[in-house]
């Protein structure tokens, strides 16, 4: 080793750290955000140890941070958007560590991050693609039969899904929104208008939304290649939450069923009318549907829920032996946990339906802080 | 409000509000007020939960025009 090596610390793009959290690598984590933000939101891993030191408790000296720190481990600052995480790394590769890195764009650009993996196979040929928004949890999927594509509840940032279809010479044909969503701003509109395809909704979620779309309904299937679409009228997150049956394998849930909870009623803020529509799709519908299909939820809660490859999936049986909101059969019970016991409300939920029906347009800037946090639509934290 | 002293911080992006803030603090005698200017907006939860982390007090603060407008009294 050098006599005094200037070592200076490194940028680690939000690629580099998805990698890192899909293959549940170590990664000591030092965010430097105030500690409101933090609990607020926060960057999650398996095999990954987190801690929050405010920058501003750090500006005399990092000595408080070394304390924690543990030597000669890839340590990751991050702050909301470089800044104070590069400036508190720098402190730190000064003061003799090694393998210091800041996170490029902060939480901002995590929080925009989808990784794709594969979710499965299709009978036919095709394949099913999630695309993982880690740091909001967000699932988004691309079912992909003969070269052509549907995209379901596509996030804001439209350019992987654009990218990611060029690559493999495939048309993206159908894009399909589950419902009005209230946690992200949709892409489908932008990815329909930059691909031409044809952007479906459901018609019940659909009332006051301003552009013209095609409606998402029960007795019309889509078709790509040699794959059939098949939507299920769900209601319960939303009146309109519509469920998609891919394949007759796999079940795409929207916000209504997730791996570890189920939708909440509340996001267009009609909670106590709801209810007994999510507790008939739940209970009703979905609890007659075959034991092995595949659910493929559009969020996921934690990431113990994402497999060796990084995708989240469960056999519909097997959530009505393990999923606590499907063990809910006491109508009064349900009621309560669905309307009573809900965590708090996405940021700006109300804003992002008004722009996901087309009634305001905020600026790419605005839509992004719109965006920011976890994403909330579960009903157990 | 009345100043003992003033920052413009505007245009400055984070750290670089809190890390001028906590100078300008350190020139100023126990009970005068800091007024900064700041355009960041991130610096507006930060400088607050700085004031409280180091026991200074955040009298007030405003947001006009797309500028932040705080006063600190040093403790």
């Amino acid at each position: 080793m050098d006599n005094n090596p200037q070592t200076l610390p490194v940028n680690m793009t939000p690629d580099e750290l998805g990698r890192i959290i899909t293959r549940q690598e170590k990664l000591f984590v030092l965010d430097v955000r105030n500690e409101t933000e933090f609990k607020d939101w926060k960057i999650e891993g398996q095999a990954l140890e987190i801690i929050n030191i405010p920058y501003f408790d750090l500006l005399d000296s990092v000595e408080p941070a070394l304390k924690r720190i543990p030597e000669g481990e890839r340590l990751l600052v991050v702050c909301a958007k470089e800044g104070s995480s590069r400036f508190i790394a720098e402190r730190i590769a000064e003061a003799g560590r090694s393998e210091v890195h800041y996170l490029e764009g902060g939480m901002k650009r995590w929080g925009e991050l989808l990784v794709p993996v594969k979710a499965g196979d299709l009978k036919s040929g095709g394949e099913i693609y999630q695309f993982n928004r880690l740091g909001k949890g967000c699932l988004s999927y691309m079912i992909v039969s003969e070269g052509e594509a549907v995209v379901v509840d596509a996030a804001r940032m439209v350019q992987p899904y654009i990218d990611f279809a060029r690559e493999r010479g495939i048309r993206i044909q159908h894009i399909v929104d589950t419902h009005l969503h209230a946690d992200h701003i949709s892409g489908g509109r932008e990815l329909a208008g930059r691909t031409g395809a044809s952007y479906f909704l459901p018609p019940q979620d659909a009332d006051e939304v301003v552009f013209s779309y095609l409606p998402l309904t029960e007795g019309r299937d889509l078709r790509i290649g040699h794959t059939d679409v098949r939507p299920m009228y769900s209601p319960g997150h939303t009146l309109g939450s519509t469920t998609l049956l891919v394949d007759d394998r796999y079940l795409l849930t929207g916000d209504i069923l997730f791996v570890a909870s189920i939708g909440r009623p509340d996001l267009a803020g009609k909670a106590e009318d709801w209810v007994g529509d999510l507790r008939n799709t739940l209970y009703g519908l979905y609890s007659g549907l075959p034991e092995e299909l595949i659910v493929l939820p559009a969020h996921f809660g934690t990431v113990a829920e994402m497999d060796r490859t990084g995708a989240v999936s469960a056999k519909l049986g097997d959530l009505y032996r393990q999923n606590p909101g499907l063990k809910l059969e006491d109508e009064q019970t349900f009621r309560q946990t669905v309307t009573e016991q809900l965590p708090p409300q996405p940021h700006a939920y109300r804003e992002i339906r008004q722009t996901n029906m087309g009634k305001i347009s905020p600026d790419e800037e605005t839509q992004r802080e719109m965006e920011t946090g976890p994403n909330r639509c579960a009903v157990h934290d | 409000m009345n100043a003992d002293k003033q920052l413009d911080a505007k245009g400055l992006a984070c750290p670089m509000p809190i890390v001028r803030t906590k100078q300008a603090i350190d020139e100023l005698a126990s009970g005068q007020i800091l007024e900064v200017q700041a355009t960041d907006k991130g610096a507006r939860n930060d400088l607050a939960a700085w004031a409280n982390s180091t026991g200074h007090k955040l009298l007030e603060s405003r947001e006009e025009n797309g500028i932040l407008t705080f006063w600190i009294q040093k403790k």
